[in-house]
């Protein structure tokens, strides 16, 4: 959706220094560095238990790190009260006041900041019709609709106009449809009010939708840090190359290394890859492969790389693609997916079926971590 | 007619309500009917005289409101509700000041010590009330485990400057010993309204409230009071009714100035042996207080809604 963030003009605008949380002998977050720039949706991305909850609550300042720095637009936060940092939360399942209403809610961060009552209502109103809320400000939160409730914890973060804005599990309350939905509203409401946004979510594709930049964490290491399809197509390790979408994950050894190329040979197949790779022969690798780069045939594909045969285990029928499980010589599976571009293909592979699976040299990564 | 043919069952729902309905009809309702009526009678020797009489054919209603008309027209009565309600007022306050913060870290504390704390709040229930009321005597004597050092950090100049002893080496038998007495009573039917409220209350408003840029004091004010409002309600209620017919402690405690209608109803019953009067007085008290908790109940309900 937005792979193409643009350059930014202050890429260290928001600085997580060589940060650590300890929680007694559980170490929840593991010496995280990550620069921010300005303007930038930013997801963290993970399973729950990964940390990343922890570094967003260490930026509101609810939990102060067990070393590191945290700087926000040059100024170090560390030991700044929650209630004085310029930087404003949505809380997960939003935290919305409930005997407060819609108004009151959105109200109450500026009536802190003792503004004049004039200014407090322009900017109420204002954020009411910025999140189309206008006819509700009366209502109690127990009144709105979860997508609505959604919309006022929305508004009641932007209202104060916070150099940072963090998300927690923003969509996460809500159901499938209404949370696509969602997403491409909520990143337009954010790119319009220009604010830089760090969001945690345990969704790939809720952080593929809406960040510029993704994290992926696990175990309270920041593992990778690119734009979402970068992600996708060189994931750098194992656990990235899982976390996000399907794959292939083979084990083999390095038996040919070129500069432009090399060979790997794996339990059921000869990987030949089209790219060097830093290694040696003989380094054992685990060779990734995305189910969709993947093509069946009955014919037998040519040359010797690159092709398996198996026979078709499982197969589900998704509407627009089919998943097919491939058993392979060795025992292993394969997982592929093909477009169902054609209405009736005469010789689509139905269970039982022996078929070839092949794949372009491009088609590959080379994991040696 | 379809209860005639056996056809007929109560709907779950009539059941559920029904229940505690007739158990309030009878153990509520009809006893505050007997008690009103006695209310509209004379005394008639030993007895109460009859509401309805039928002599010649014909039956005579004779309602006697001289009860009603001393009630109004006696000071006494007035400014005994008044004082019962002043020190029931004063005693609810006193609690919700002492039980407030008590229930807060309490319900704040470690889940594991919360059992315990609450133990210890209802530990006092285990020995018998009167004994704990009267264990007060010895120890507001001036020598006493309390006593002593109220005098010795002279609290009790204080306390007699302001009204509430009537001297400063005495403090039994004052209001000071009477609101004593009454919060320390009461204290437990106001921390466990307001710990029950407070321990279920959302933790992340209050982090929401400080992202906002509330100090935890105005987090505190703006968010946990208003949200455990309902447990500041029932415990007020929860002492306030019992404290203004609250005859024991007084009886125990209290001193001449602090009169209460439960000495009063006592009186009239059991030394004037004026039924009807102490009637009277049993029926105006139950009005002194639904009345007002009738109307906050509507208030509750319209503050629900809006």
């Amino acid at each position: 959706m937005s792979t193409s963030f643009p350059i930014p003009d202050d890429p260290g605008f928001l600085q997580i220094k060589e940060v650590v949380k300890d929680f007694g002998p559980v170490r929840a977050v593991d010496s995280v560095s990550l620069d921010i720039a300005r303007g930038e949706i930013f997801a963290l991305l993970g399973s729950s238990g990964c940390g990343k909850t922890t570094l967003l609550r260490m930026l509101a300042g609810f939990e102060t790190p067990t070393s590191g720095q945290i700087i926000l637009n040059g100024h170090d936060l560390s030991g700044l009260e929650p209630y004085r940092r310029p930087i404003n939360m949505m809380f997960q399942s939003y935290a919305l006041f409930p005997h407060l209403s819609v108004w009151d809610n959105i109200a109450f961060g500026l009536r802190r900041d003792g503004l004049p009552k004039d200014e407090i209502a322009a900017r109420v109103e204002s954020m009411l019709r910025l999140v189309k809320l206008e006819k509700f400000g009366k209502r109690k939160p127990h009144q709105l609709s979860g997508g609505q409730q959604q919309r006022v914890a929305l508004a009641r973060s932007l209202v104060k106009r916070p150099q940072l804005l963090l998300l927690d599990e923003p969509l996460g309350a809500l159901d499938k449809k209404l949370r696509e939905e969602t997403q491409i509203e909520l990143v337009n409401i954010i790119k319009d009010v220009g604010v830089t946004c760090v969001m945690v979510t345990h969704d790939q594709e809720e952080a593929m939708t809406m960040a510029d930049r993704i994290g992926v964490m696990d175990e309270g290491v920041l593992l990778q840090v690119d734009v979402p399809n970068e992600l996708y197509e060189t994931p750098n390790s194992r656990f990235v190359a899982d976390f996000i979408g399907n794959v292939n994950l083979m084990e083999g050894v390095v038996v040919d290394d070129q500069p432009s190329s090399v060979t790997i040979e794996c339990a059921d197949c000869v990987h030949y890859v089209g790219h060097g790779i830093t290694g040696h022969v003989g380094l054992p690798v685990t060779v990734a492969l995305r189910p969709e780069k993947i093509y069946l045939s009955r014919e037998e594909p040519e040359g010797e790389h690159n092709r398996v045969q198996g026979v078709v285990e499982e197969m589900s029928y998704f509407g627009s693609y089919s998943v097919y499980f491939l058993r392979l010589p060795s025992g292993a599976k394969l997982k592929v997916s093909e477009e169902n571009d054609l209405r009736l293909r005469e010789s689509k592979p139905t269970w039982d079926d022996t078929v070839w699976a092949s794949w372009p040299p491009s088609a590959q990564v080379v994991l040696t971590h | 007619m379809s209860f005639l043919t056996g056809s007929w069952r109560p709907r779950p729902r009539v059941a559920v309500i029904g229940v505690p309905f007739v158990w309030l009809s009878i153990f509520f309702l009809l006893p505050f009917l007997l008690v009103f009526r006695i209310s509209l009678a004379q005394m008639d020797g030993a007895l109460v005289s009859p509401l309805l009489t039928l002599s010649d054919g014909v039956l005579t209603l004779q309602l006697h409101l001289a009860s009603f008309i001393q009630l109004i027209t006696d000071d006494l009565y007035i400014a005994t509700y008044f004082v019962s309600v002043k020190y029931a007022l004063v005693t609810a306050s006193f609690c919700l000041l002492f039980g407030y913060p008590f229930a807060y870290f309490m319900a704040r504390s470690e889940r594991r010590w919360q059992p315990a704390l609450l133990m210890g709040v209802m530990l006092p229930f285990w020995t018998s009330f009167l004994i704990r009321v009267y264990a007060w005597k010895s120890l507001l004597e001036p020598n006493g485990w309390v006593g002593a050092p109220i005098h010795a950090l002279g609290i009790d100049e204080v306390l007699a400057f302001l009204g509430m002893i009537p001297s400063p080496d005495q403090l039994m038998y004052s209001p000071f010993s009477l609101v004593l007495g009454m919060v320390y009573t009461y204290l437990p039917f106001m921390v466990l309204p307001l710990y029950a409220t407070l321990s279920r209350m959302d933790l992340r408003l209050i982090e929401a409230a400080q992202d906002l840029g509330a100090t935890p004091w105005q987090a505190f004010w703006r968010i946990t009071v208003p949200l455990s409002r309902s447990g500041i309600v029932a415990g007020f209620m929860l002492v306030f009714i019992p404290c203004v017919g609250e005859y024991v402690i007084p009886e125990l405690l209290g001193g001449p100035e602090t009169l209460m209608i439960g000495r009063v109803l006592w009186d009239e019953f059991f030394s004037n042996n004026d039924w009807p009067m102490a009637s009277t007085v049993a029926v105006v008290m139950i009005l002194v207080i639904i009345v007002p908790l009738a109307i906050f109940g509507r208030n509750q309900v319209q503050a629900q809604e809006g």
